[in-house]
């Protein structure tokens, strides 16, 4: 019957990609990450992560329908990246109870509480591990050691992370060399035998994901470039200066968040800068703050905590921070 | 130890107490002096901040009033003439009387009787649609059903039939603030005076081609034939532009022209029925909200 | 290989026409030939009801400067004057005229002859394209001999030809180039005559390697012109980005390529002029592209103005069953036609025709903030910053972000994940802030 011509505006064709394929990259570029933290620390990385990302579903799905009555979003895949996203930051051993609050929290108050996918702020992953850590201190603190499936869930043998190790040893006034041999070789921080969260510890894991979401165009180089560089080389200067008493800067990149924030964290769509000179603001940013929190703060890691404190700058950075236009006209003296 | 809490209390009372002279004394060296009449108008006023008077808001348009000099030109559609009298009182003036008005839509332009031609399937906004192109039948006058003007209504006045493409206007809720009248792009809602039993004669067309294309775009619209023109007794008809033109100032609801319009553009609303005496070769839709 | 350096996107080439030589549209029993096909005021009519007119002959004359005439594409009798909807999408008048045999006016060369030598001054030649109805036939129709006038205080040092056709399925220009080389040479050096510059030089994106080679071999034979390949990518024909890509200037925010100097004409105006001013040829037909994946015989014809654009869909096979939209111009800025009756004009470069099942809006989903209509964005505009101004009616601060630059091509709307319709809501900010800074210039 309807054989009347479709008029609209200009495009009349569309490009390939939608949410629902870059989430779906995303994922991908999280899967190495996901067998490394299986590899090390068995049934507790797979009940975590299944609980997480089922949660994080579960809570999106019910509050959109039956809370804010509006359309069901879940096939976007986004709950999902914040579940597992959640889940890479957990220690493989915390109880399933602390995982739902913590995955409420991350969907619930971060991210539907400002409207659903796109309003959000702060990032919602680290929202909800930032709450876990303050309310649960003890639980989020206690890192398996590398085991496999040797221990089992909740049981897992715990032990000081890299980072805790030198920032705990630091205190007690052991200088930096002898500290050295108690943590892990670089070899093994790269490819993922030490103590920490579960998807934080496999460096060569995270780099695989960095280069598929590359050539997925999902993410550019600027943002964890940005963030590593700047950590490097403020760690850098600090270790030039007094090796006893500052780790060197390779360490601080295999240490820690800050792979895992660098390339997944701080480059999410949602709660990062709209343009190139924002981008690398915002890097930096964070480069600085995560030294800072190690250095002299009261955390050992503080990746997290900076890429929020920066999240929270974005729309002043989005505001102010504009990219050059076409044909700027320059005003003359 | 009570010795520190002592200490405490004292320091943070004193400087709380410091504080609060300060603040005391820039609150009374900036106060800004307003006409205390203001407030008092405000209260009487709807509180709806609609725009309808034409004034950013009721607290502004509060101001006007203690402003004004005569109430000329100054009407609370929302509230109407009550709400009028009542600010006068307090500024000891008089308000002019002000005919309620009711928003009306000045097309009648269905499926049934305006065919579409195509298919529009951009975003689903008025503006847009209507800087596009011609819109989706023949007439490049005719309503676009899009929503803009229910979008505008602040009262709920308004909602789309989605059968006619039309939007319907509900009498008892409509305080004619004028904001459908701003979001049509075609200019479509006209603001008429009310009458009884929300009784209303109108053309129900915008179209201002001459007569064979309008026809052939619509079978309800306007060919400016000045059959009505002749009809009323009460020279409350004019053609402009190929377009008749209902006075409402001036109309009787003598209902003459309405039998004599030939392509049924005139629309009674709200009339008991008449005895079928005319023979109409379309069955008119009228824009109603029962429909 | 030349390019310009910020945004574009690559929508898939399908130029399915490439190899399709042009060939002569038979003529329509009737055409409707608007009297505004052009930037500016539209012509007014010269001719009457019953009138007898020839192919070639004005029918409509200029009104000002900012326009120019309209001639008759056949011979015949004027039947009316009236409106015709057309592929702007509202109702323009137009002439119609019923075909009657093909008597050209005699004044026309319709040899087969190339004359090369230019007998014109540069004023004689600015005269004749307005008086042969010369306007840009990239798609801008802006009329030509406004562009040549060079106004007082400013220069022109460079000529470009653009050759690039970015856009998808069209080839309209691509064939002329390969047919018609030597045509479109002589009419660039017509142009340089006109602008008084010595400098022309000729970009073509390179998915045309056999154009490119054409007229760089023939360009050794005349004067100042050089072909220059450039790097596929939408929107390369832009004029902006095409000075950027060549000559390495930026036009200034509200400015016009005059500003740096420069002037830009598409190779089929190149054509228009070289016919109009070597054969004394108003413009009164162009190369159309009829193309589309389920279309029969797409190809490339040579079509009178006022032509039904029926007649070129009968000539191409007929309209698919699927078809669900026709497009005059490309897929990325042309304008989609309520239906077919409309009548080809002096901007149409080609139509497309789109299946069902593919010219469907997909779902409005929510921004995710991706950006990355940002980077696609060839002028670094920030598109879904100007959609959620233009949304909450914020005009004036759109204005101060710039959307007044935002030259419409759509890389924006292609690219956004979430299929936001962000240049429907741009063009309605454009629209209402021009509207409000026309309101400010006259208090």
């Amino acid at each position: 019957m309807n054989n009347l011509l479709n008029v609209s505006l200009s495009p009349h064709i569309h490009g390939k990609e939608t949410t629902q394929k870059l989430m779906l990259g995303v994922v991908t570029a999280l899967i190495p990450a996901f067998f490394t933290s299986v590899f090390f620390f068995g049934y507790g990385a797979l009940i975590v992560t299944t609980v997480s990302v089922a949660s994080c579903l579960l809570f999106e799905y019910f509050i959109a329908k039956y809370v804010l009555k509006t359309s069901v979003t879940i096939t976007d895949g986004s709950a999902v990246v914040t579940g597992l996203l959640l889940a890479f930051n957990l220690p493989s051993n915390i109880p399933v109870l602390i995982i739902v609050i913590g995955s409420f929290i991350s969907i619930a108050v971060a991210k539907m509480t400002f409207g659903g996918l796109g309003n959000n702020p702060f990032n919602p992953a680290l929202v909800g591990r930032v709450f876990m850590l303050i309310s649960f201190p003890v639980q989020m603190t206690s890192w398996p050691v590398p085991s496999g499936f040797g221990t089992g869930y909740t049981d897992a043998v715990t032990g000081a992370t890299p980072l805790a190790i030198i920032k705990e040893g630091l205190k007690n006034g052991e200088p930096i060399s002898q500290l050295m041999s108690q943590i892990p070789t670089p070899a093994q921080m790269f490819l993922g035998e030490m103590g920490g969260s579960m998807g934080e510890v496999a460096a060569a894991a995270l780099l695989l994901g960095f280069v598929w979401l590359l050539f997925r165009k999902i993410i550019t180089w600027h943002i964890p470039a940005t963030i590593v560089v700047t950590i490097f080389i403020f760690t850098g200067i600090l270790w030039a200066i007094n090796p006893e008493k500052y780790a060197n800067p390779q360490f601080h990149i295999l240490a820690g968040g800050v792979l895992l924030g660098a390339i997944y964290m701080a480059t999410d769509y949602v709660t990062s800068p709209m343009n190139l000179k924002a981008m690398l603001l915002y890097g930096f940013g964070i480069g600085m703050l995560t030294v800072v929190i190690r250095i002299w703060g009261a955390y050992p890691e503080g990746v997290s905590f900076a890429i929020l404190i920066m999240n929270a700058f974005v729309p002043l950075m989005n505001a102010y921070i504009k990219p050059k236009r076409f044909g700027e006209v320059v005003k003359n003296g | 130890m009570g010795h520190t809490i002592i200490i405490t209390v004292i320091t943070l009372g004193l400087l709380a107490l410091f504080a609060a002279v300060i603040l005391y004394f820039i609150a009374q060296k900036f106060k800004v002096f307003e006409d205390p009449r203001i407030d008092e108008v405000l209260a009487v006023l709807p509180a709806a901040n609609c725009g309808g008077c034409g004034f950013a808001g009721c607290r502004n348009f509060a101001e006007a009033i203690v402003k004004a000099e005569i109430f000329e030109g100054l009407n609370c559609p929302v509230g109407g003439a009550p709400i009028m009298e009542e600010a006068a009182k307090i500024m000891g003036k008089v308000a002019p009387v002000v005919d309620p008005l009711v928003a009306v839509l000045l097309c009648n332009g269905t499926p049934e009787h305006r065919p579409h031609t195509s298919v529009y399937d951009g975003v689903p906004d008025c503006r847009i649609a209507h800087n596009l192109y011609i819109g989706e039948t023949d007439c490049s006058y005719g309503c676009l059903g899009k929503s803009d003007c229910v979008r505008a209504c602040p009262f709920g006045a308004m909602y789309m039939n989605t059968r006619t493409g039309l939007p319907v206007i509900l009498d008892d809720k409509c305080v004619a603030c004028g904001n459908c009248v701003k979001a049509c792009p075609r200019n479509l809602i006209e603001l008429r005076k009310k009458a009884k039993k929300d009784r209303k004669i109108y053309v129900a067309c915008s179209n201002c081609d001459k007569g064979g294309p309008a026809r052939r775009a619509c079978k309800v619209a306007c060919i400016a034939c000045s059959k009505c023109v002749k009809a009323c007794k009460f020279d409350a008809i004019t053609i402009v532009n190929n377009l008749a033109y209902i006075d409402a100032t001036k109309c009787t609801f003598c209902r003459k022209c309405v039998t004599e319009c030939p392509t049924n553009s005139i629309l009674e609303i709200n009339f008991p029925p008449r005895k079928p005496a005319v023979e109409t070769e379309v069955e008119v839709v009228k824009v109603n909200p029962d429909v | 290989m030349k390019t310009f350096p910020v945004g574009g996107v690559h929508p898939p080439e399908n130029k399915i026409t490439a190899g399709t030589a042009i060939k002569h549209l038979p003529l329509p029993a009737s055409v409707a030939i608007p009297v505004s096909q052009h930037i500016g005021e539209p012509a007014v009519v010269e001719v009457n009801k019953g009138d007898t007119v020839k192919t070639g002959q004005v029918i409509a004359r200029s009104k000002g400067f900012v326009s120019t005439n309209i001639h008759s594409s056949v011979s015949g009798k004027v039947s009316k004057i009236d409106t015709i909807l057309d592929s702007t999408g509202f109702r323009q008048t137009a002439v119609f005229i019923d075909t009657e045999g093909d008597e050209w006016l005699e004044t026309i060369d319709r040899t087969d002859s190339i004359p090369a030598g230019i007998k014109f001054s540069s004023e004689e030649i600015i005269k004749k394209c307005m008086e042969s109805g010369i306007v840009g036939l990239g798609g801008a129709t802006f009329p030509s001999h406004v562009k040549l006038t060079v106004p007082a205080g400013k220069r022109c040092d460079t000529l470009i030809i653009n050759g690039a056709e970015c856009e998808p399925y069209l080839t309209s220009d691509h064939r002329l180039m390969l047919e018609k080389a030597r045509e479109i040479l002589i009419g660039t050096s017509i142009l340089m005559k006109a602008l008084k510059v010595n400098k022309a030089l000729i970009g073509i994106e390179n998915n045309k390697p056999d154009a490119i080679s054409q007229l760089s071999g023939l360009a050794k034979e005349f004067q100042g012109i050089t072909v220059h390949s450039l790097k596929v990518k939408y929107p390369q024909g832009a004029e902006k980005q095409l000075i950027k890509a060549l000559i390495n200037r930026e036009v200034p925010s509200g400015r016009l390529p005059l500003d740096v100097n420069a002037v830009v004409h598409n190779v089929g105006t190149a054509f228009a002029v070289y016919e109009a001013v070597q054969k004394n040829k108003p413009l009164f037909e162009r190369v159309v592209t009829i193309t589309g994946r389920s279309v029969l015989n797409p190809g490339n014809y040579f079509v009178r103005t006022g032509t039904p654009v029926r007649s070129l869909i009968e000539a191409a096979g007929g309209l698919p069953e699927d078809t669900g939209k026709v497009i005059s111009g490309g897929p990325m800025m042309g304008k989609a036609i309520p239906n077919i009756d409309v009548p080809v004009v002096k901007g149409t470069s080609g139509i497309v025709l789109i299946p069902r099942n593919e010219s469907e809006r997909t779902v409005i989903r929510p921004c995710i903030r991706c950006a990355k209509c940002v980077t696609a964005c060839a002028l670094n505009l920030e598109p879904y910053l100007l959609m959620a101004l233009s949304e909450k009616n914020e005009f004036e601060r759109a204005e101060r972000e710039r959307i007044t630059d935002c030259m419409e091509c759509g890389s924006c709307s292609y690219t956004c994940p979430a299929g936001r319709p962000l240049l429907d809501y741009i063009r309605l900010g454009k629209a209402t802030v021009i509207k409000m800074a026309r309101k400010r210039m006259s208090n």
